[in-house]
């Protein structure tokens, strides 16, 4: 048992190196002195100072943030009462709904709203894109909110009622404060989906309105520069940081 | 009195679910009819949809076809497509199996306290932007990389010419492991975690050796888990167009990347529907066939 536990930590290590090597490439070359992602030449901040007067990227950095706010606020509003009506009734039509666009390839929900949003005559923008990104973070709120709901005991409630509470005092007092955690937790998952959505923006966004990762996409396509190492350090940052709140609001949103 | 102020309140807290249902069906049902619907019409004069319907003399004409359904069959490319990228997602799910059992199974047998930590340790990477992942790996491919100079020395001690591993079928299938492990290890990790101990020392007790008990025991415990990751990474590998075009060249590239052209570049929206459709019902067929064997295995045991 002693021996294949060894050999298990040992390749298990590995995978762990595998994962995090790559990324750990992509923060070191940002503080390199040189164009190129080869040799380390010296330490500098002036990939991430030219990153900072670099106007595109200020205005994707905005669009993204606009975008991620709004997607997340209604995604959560309605990804809370999808996760709370699964969970209470035996529904057919909406689980299924709520994970198709999670399960689906994210390119046909790119190519299909596009066919949508044109046939409605829209001009593509910030709006198609946060409608776009509704859709498929209502899925990730939904399954966050419907775990912490089968947390909650039911005899609270009960009690609650019981006790002369209106259905609507009862949800306020007992089920949402017990829900928060879920429902917090679903809106980070949100927003931080949002923020790292490409494909499926690439579709919905038209010519004129770039995210952050539309940035990314369109300098790497034309040369891989030290400015793009700058621009996923800081995104990474900002991911850690919110996954990690995420993990210690509640641990089993971001396993399902 | 009692029994209709129940229902009252089971009628209103259903209706909640309205609002998410309605949004659902308008941005995700609605747009995949219209997609269904798009395959069956002509491509407009400047790229886009043709109108399917038009007035002639004060009657109405509809303006539908078959030929872009037609055109899917009339050369074998689109199948040869097909096949290549099913072959790649098969591909890519097995050496995620093989990187995630191991590690699944590490966390499953660590101490309890440290399993959080270290499934979060698996998740972080997973969440970091998908692009940003991709460029990782143009790094580390690129032509003055060190893996490749790396390789391509330890190469010429043979006497072997320098290779490229940029923009090859190489770099796309490990870009395509290293962006969806994490969807294998979760599943994995959670079947596994479920495991009776006490099966494993009965085995050994009964004489049993190491590899007997794993693959009597263990493996076929943990199948379930396995459709489960599998399903989960088979269909967007199936569908994806970034990892092929960044880093894949001509001979690396997939379905979707043809999808992207028709809609992007060459604007044949009609068959870039058609082509979208098949996709989905892979996708669709995968969901069924897995539901179908995990509810098998729910069965015989």
């Amino acid at each position: 048992m002693k021996r294949k536990n060894r050999l298990l930590k040992i390749s298990a290590l590995g995978v762990y190196s595998f994962l995090y090597l790559p990324l750990l490439i992509v923060v070191i070359y940002s503080f390199n002195d040189s164009k190129l992602n080869a040799e380390w030449v010296g330490f500098t901040w002036k990939w991430y100072d030219k990153l900072f007067n670099n106007r595109e990227m200020l205005t994707a950095a905005r669009n993204s943030l606009i975008i991620a706010s709004a997607s997340a606020l209604i995604a959560t509003l309605l990804g809370t009462l999808a996760g709370m009506t699964i969970h209470k009734y035996r529904l057919k039509l909406l689980p299924g709904l709520v994970i198709a666009p999670i399960a689906m390839p994210d390119i046909l929900m790119g190519v299909s709203l596009l066919l949508f949003f044109i046939m409605l005559n829209m001009s593509l923008g910030l709006l198609s894109i946060t409608l776009a990104h509704i859709t498929f973070c209502i899925g990730f709120v939904a399954l966050s909110v419907q775990a912490r709901m089968s947390n909650i005991d039911r005899s609270l409630t009960e009690a609650a009622r019981d006790l002369g509470a209106t259905p609507w005092q009862c949800f306020r007092k007992i089920t949402l404060p017990l829900l928060a955690p879920g429902i917090i937790a679903g809106a980070l998952m949100a927003f931080t989906l949002s923020i790292d959505d490409f494909v499926i923006t690439f579709f919905v966004a038209g010519v004129d309105s770039s995210t952050l990762p539309l940035q990314i996409y369109s300098m790497v396509k034309i040369a891989i520069t030290p400015e793009v190492n700058a621009i996923s350090t800081l995104l990474m940052l900002l991911t850690l940081i919110l996954i990690t709140l995420v993990a210690k609001l509640s641990p089993g949103a971001l396993r399902s | 009195m009692h029994t209709s102020a129940w229902r009252k309140k089971l009628v209103s807290q259903k209706l909640l679910g309205l609002p998410p249902l309605a949004y659902l069906l308008i941005f995700f049902a609605v747009p995949t009819v219209i997609m269904l619907f798009a395959s069956f019409r002509y491509a407009g004069d400047y790229g886009g949809l043709a109108p399917w319907y038009y007035y002639e003399q004060g009657s109405l004409s509809f303006d539908l076809t078959l030929e872009n359904w037609q055109r899917l069959f009339e050369t074998d490319i689109y199948l040869q497509l097909f096949l290549k990228s099913i072959a790649y997602a098969v591909l890519a799910t097995l050496l995620c199996i093989l990187l995630a059992y191991p590690l699944a199974l590490m966390i499953a047998r660590s101490p309890r306290r440290y399993r959080d930590l270290l499934l979060l340790l698996v998740i972080l990477p997973f969440w970091s932007n998908f692009l940003v992942r991709i460029y990782a790996w143009m790094i580390i491919f690129s032509p003055s990389g060190a893996l490749t100079h790396m390789l391509n020395s330890l190469l010429a001690i043979f006497g072997i010419a320098p290779i490229s591993l940029m923009y090859s079928p190489t770099a796309v299938i490990v870009t395509l492991v290293y962006v969806h492990l994490p969807f294998m290890v979760l599943p994995l990790y959670a079947n596994l975690e479920k495991h009776d101990p006490a099966l494993l020392d009965a085995a050994q007790d009964l004489g049993a050796s190491r590899w007997r008990r794993f693959w009597r025991i263990t493996w076929p415990l943990s199948l379930p888990g396995v459709y489960a990751g599998s399903i989960l990474v088979f269909i967007p590998v199936l569908g994806m167009f970034a990892i092929p075009e960044l880093l894949g060249g001509t001979d690396g590239i997939m379905i979707a990347n043809v999808i992207k052209q028709q809609f992007v570049e060459s604007r044949d929206w009609p068959f870039g529907s058609v082509l979208s459709m098949v996709l989905t019902a892979a996708a669709v067929l995968v969901v069924l066939l897995g539901a179908k064997f995990g509810q098998q295995l729910g069965q015989s045991k």
